[in-house]
């Protein structure tokens, strides 16, 4: 068989049995939970997971944990709220910013920033970026921070290691603290929690160890962002849910998954990936996908290097016996 | 203390924690084997510009500049000289 863009397709209705099936299996019999609680942000694939888990459970069985702070857009509170009323589940909202501003995360984060710019303050925006894409360049990725002032001054610098790390360790609060209110959600209905992270977050390590990680089930954890996209199509969720670029929401100033973490468009990423998962001879991956060899090579190594440095985060504690 | 000397031994305190320094080879690339990760680039880089007084630029930051012992010497051997 020849490699082919179309190979990456799912036959929808099975997957979507087998994950049903496998939800109520896992919730109702390994962990004994009478339902489940999913933390959606208006993105696609906590839309996946919450309509999966109507599907397994029922609607009365579901609980949606809108969970915004100050850095999201209001989109995104605005479009959960739109799944959680289109399915029919039940959902809260429980906005994180005062637990964060308690527990110092901005401070340290802004913090953060000073160390690079110094007249960084409140109101200015800010992102972490990764500047090369892998496909136009062999340049090792290094990540830069940056800033925009009020008055539209844009700067840009490579982050020193020091800071680089305190940034991370202050906005990684987020997630902690949304894994936090969802176990408190769900251990008030003896409830499990249900995570929604795909293939490509889970393997290439773009999720917060204890924080988005931590959850009891991830049903989607084995399916390319394309994939996911595709289930969303047939489980009829929004199409302006389908249309958002998928965003991080975790500095001040927007930014895309491709530019904060990934280096390459999902649609490219994904068939690359399948391609070299199936085993398909470079030159023929190449000649199909309009790519060089070399473009190719540099991605599968890409990919590799990014498996295999996050390995940290994907283990469990190890338990000496 | 040479170049070679100052570089390999970074290298080998902060990226091959528990591990015979004599498995690296010079030539060795250092992503492909998973000695230095994103984090460690950052590190490595701010041990070049520290130690031996050099300005990186973001161009300069290729495989061939940065990914083995030979290949960090003699890019610093460049910029020293440039």
């Amino acid at each position: 068989m020849r490699f082919s863009k179309g190979l990456i397709k799912l036959d929808c209705p099975n997957v979507v049995n087998e994950l049903v099936r496998k939800l109520k299996d896992n919730v109702y019999t390994k962990f004994r939970r009478q339902g489940v609680v999913v933390g959606t942000s208006g993105g696609v694939d906590s839309s996946v997971v919450a309509a999966l888990c109507v599907k397994a459970f029922g609607p009365g069985k579901v609980l949606g944990v809108i969970m915004p702070d100050r850095d999201n857009s209001p989109e995104s509170t605005e479009f959960a709220v739109k799944l959680a009323k289109t399915v029919g589940y039940e959902y809260v909202i429980d906005d994180v910013t005062e637990p964060l501003k308690a527990a110092g995360c901005y401070k340290n984060r802004n913090d953060g920033f000073r160390m690079v710019f110094p007249e960084w303050d409140e109101g200015w925006e800010a992102k972490i970026v990764l500047p090369s894409n892998i496909l136009e360049s062999d340049r090792i990725n290094v990540y830069r921070l940056a800033v925009e002032s009020p008055d539209g001054q844009k700067m840009e610098k490579r982050l020193p290691l020091k800071s680089y790390l305190k940034i991370v360790a202050a906005s990684n609060m987020k997630q902690r603290i949304r894994m936090l209110t969802l176990y408190h959600e769900a251990e008030k209905r003896n409830y499990a929690v249900v995570g929604t992270a795909n293939k490509n977050e889970y393997e290439q390590g773009f999720f917060v160890k204890y924080g988005d990680g931590g959850v009891d089930i991830k049903p989607i954890v084995g399916f390319y962002k394309t994939q996911v996209f595709q289930l969303a199509q047939y489980l009829d969720i929004p199409e302006e849910i389908c249309a958002r670029t998928p965003s991080a929401e975790t500095y001040p100033s927007d930014v895309s998954q491709k530019e904060f973490f990934f280096g390459l468009d999902f649609k490219i990423m994904d068939q690359l990936w399948y391609a070299k998962e199936s085993g398909f001879p470079i030159d023929e991956v190449a000649e199909v996908m309009g790519l060089t060899v070399e473009q190719v090579e540099r991605v599968w190594r890409d990919l590799d290097q990014k498996k295999r440095t996050t390995e940290y985060l994907r283990h469990p504690p190890i338990l000496f016996k | 203390m040479e170049i070679r000397d100052k570089v390999r031994n970074f290298i080998t305190d902060n990226f091959m924690m528990g591990m015979n320094p004599e498995n690296l080879a010079d030539g060795d690339s250092l992503l492909d084997k998973g000695i230095v990760d994103s984090t460690g680039i950052l590190e490595l880089i701010g041990f070049l510009e520290e130690n031996f007084d050099i300005q990186i630029d973001d161009e300069e930051l290729i495989p061939e500049n940065l990914d083995s012992v030979v290949n960090l010497i003699n890019f610093v051997n460049r910029k020293k000289s440039g």
